[in-house]
């Protein structure tokens, strides 16, 4: 039977060229084709086809973990499949948002800051959140990070609800957040640390990612001695050292000049294109978003919900010269417009709630 | 980060208040000898050098006796400092509960308390180490506190975030990034710890600087109170380097008290 799975799932990830993922997590798989069902009846699971649309706040089922193999076919699937595919919309899902709402303030004159926000992100997938400046996007994160409870809503990782739960991403800030009394290889390993990992082993895997992250030579160097770009650099590798698959990147490069920043960008794109984690990215710079993700949700002003939703479609490995292609422009002119328009109905929204006060 | 840079440092930082210090002392030493100024009130510097060297043997044994009183007074005072601050940062309902309270007994001259101390527990040593203790403790459980509560907001939130637990956090961020802050307490509980020391000795004692200057006070020996007080000076001094040494050492990362001001590092 395990054998039988395995040589499957094979078959399907080259069959389709898409993640197999395991028998397990696809079992509760939204939005598959006919074929791919096909396939997981043959495996012998049984997979509703759902239509994205269906697909919405009122969560039915949630996928567990079945059968006894499933976890070790996981791991298997997940090594193998991390560096064909980008999270395509085959992928199992990684973490998903449902009707999250959030608001600050009293019970008297809440102020909503989350309106409904719910998306995807599958696994090995690069997943970008645009908005205008003041749309909550710092706190979708602390709300991921567990740091804040969503008033209603459901966050799930892995199909397991986290709401509130923390120590399940890797984090980067848009501070680098480098302990300046430690080495840049033991700011590295922090979060391993943290994840109580052995101290040697994640030195070994530090060192190997400092060296392609451009960090050989600085090991034993303390973050004042780096210039801006090597700190976010380091706080990358530090995040991508993390225990946790899913990635939060909030504003990273926000605070770098333009030219280091689309170094930044490039180098970011390469490393990402070779370990495939899955990413949630946050910024307000649309040629970063569409260069490095497979999706874009374009948030709206507070309280934010996701505008849209655009699966970015230039193939993987990518380069910097899809920038200048006409498709690239194409999305870039309509996510401009689209952001223009939702700045200006957020500041028009933010000045009558002003006079009204 | 060669040992002869930092020296060369802080020679360059060390030349202009030692070159005020040779102009005081020359300025006192002309004066005394122009105005013809009794001995009994202001010997000259050259005067206070040579009653120095003449009774060194003793000023030497009775330094030792403070010193070492001072050491241990120190440590003790500073340990349970760091021991109440953590204390009081990790348990919130325990500082909003004795913070003001602690402030308050601030009031309270410490040195006021000696002579009950006295009563209470003789003239040994432990009422001394408690004049040092009370002395102490206070600069260096709010330092302490302070650099606790001024964890770097950023940091802070990566480490929850990444999903660290209140240990984690306390240990590997609070405490080394209150470091800066608890070592300028430190090095002011160094220079109090001298001071409470001399005092305690001044109320009872058989021995140390303190007891040597009462001794003289009675005698009019102007000149050997004076040599008592050059000691105490290098004893505060002393201490005060040591403090600064050892921070050398545990702090790391660029970020020594001083240059995190100036570095608005941390505002």
């Amino acid at each position: 039977m395990n054998t039988e799975n395995e040589r499957e799932k094979e078959r399907r990830a080259a069959g389709s060229g898409t993640v197999g993922g395991s028998g397990a997590d696809e079992a509760g798989q939204k939005g598959q084709t006919a074929q791919r069902s096909a396939a997981y009846s043959g495996a012998g699971a049984e997979a509703p086809a759902q239509e994205r649309s269906t697909y919405g706040a009122g969560k039915a089922e949630t996928p567990g973990r079945r059968g006894q193999t499933a976890p070790r076919e996981a791991g298997a699937a997940h090594a193998s499949g991390r560096l064909e595919q980008a999270g395509g919309s085959g992928a199992p899902v990684k973490l998903e948002l449902t009707g999250v709402h959030k608001s600050f303030g009293g019970r008297k004159r809440p102020l909503p800051v989350i309106g409904g926000v719910s998306l995807q992100v599958r696994e090995g997938e690069f997943v970008s959140l645009i908005g205008p400046s003041g749309s909550g996007k710092s706190t979708l994160f602390h709300l991921i990070g567990g740091l804040l409870q969503p008033d209603s809503g459901q966050i799930t990782l892995d199909g397991r609800v986290i709401n509130g739960e923390r120590g399940h991403i890797g984090y980067m800030p848009q501070q680098p957040a480098l302990f300046p009394w430690r080495t840049i290889e033991d700011n590295v390993v922090l979060d391993r640390e943290v994840g109580g990992s052995p101290r040697r082993e994640a030195l070994d895997e530090a060192r190997r990612w400092m060296e392609r992250a451009g960090l050989g030579g600085f090991e034993r160097a303390y973050p004042h001695m780096l210039s801006g770009g090597m700190q976010q650099r380091a706080a990358f590798v530090r995040a991508l050292l993390s225990p946790q698959e899913l990635m939060c990147l909030d504003e990273p490069f926000s605070a770098l000049d333009a030219f280091t920043r689309s170094e930044m960008q490039s180098w970011l794109l390469d490393i990402w294109e070779e370990t495939r984690r899955s990413v949630l990215f946050v910024t307000h710079h649309i040629e970063e978003a569409l260069l490095l993700s497979d999706t874009v949700y374009v948030l709206s002003g507070r309280p934010s919900a996701v505008l849209r939703r655009i699966e970015v479609p230039f193939p993987r490995p990518r380069r910097e010269e899809i920038a200048e292609s006409a498709e690239f422009l194409a999305l870039r002119r309509e996510l401009t417009g689209l952001m223009k328009e939702e700045q200006r109905r957020a500041r028009a929204a933010d000045s009558a709630a002003g006079s009204r006060r | 980060m060669s040992l002869r840079l930092t020296l060369r440092q802080w020679f360059r930082s060390a030349w202009p208040p030692f070159v005020a210090v040779l102009l005081f002392v020359g300025t006192w030493e002309a004066a005394v000898r122009y105005f013809h100024v009794e001995a009994w009130i202001l010997p000259p510097p050259s005067a206070i050098a040579q009653e120095a060297s003449r009774s060194a043997g003793s000023l030497w044994m009775h330094t030792l006796s403070t010193l070492r009183l001072t050491l241990l007074g120190f440590v003790i005072g500073s340990a349970v400092g760091l021991i109440v601050a953590c204390a009081l940062h990790l348990v919130p309902l325990l500082k909003s509960a004795l913070y003001p309270l602690l402030i308050l007994s601030q009031n309270v001259p410490t040195i006021a308390l000696a002579p009950l101390l006295m009563i209470w527990f003789g003239f040994g040593l432990l009422p001394k180490i408690i004049v040092i203790t009370l002395v102490c403790f206070f600069p260096v459980a709010v330092s302490a506190m302070d650099g606790f509560a001024q964890t770097d907001r950023t940091m802070l939130n990566y480490m929850r975030m990444i999903g660290a637990n209140r240990m984690q956090i306390f240990r590997k961020l609070e405490f080394p990034h209150a470091l800066p802050s608890l070592f300028s307490g430190l090095r002011i509980a160094a220079t109090y710890s001298v001071m409470g020391a001399v005092i305690a000795e001044w109320i009872g004692a058989q021995k140390g600087i303190g007891y040597y200057m009462i001794l003289q006070k009675s005698a009019f020996r102007t000149d050997r109170i004076f040599a008592a007080i050059v000691i105490v000076v290098a004893l505060s001094l002393l201490l005060f380097l040591l403090v600064t040494l050892i921070e050398k050492l545990a702090v790391r990362g660029g970020r020594r008290s001083g240059e995190v001001r100036e570095g608005g590092e941390r505002r």
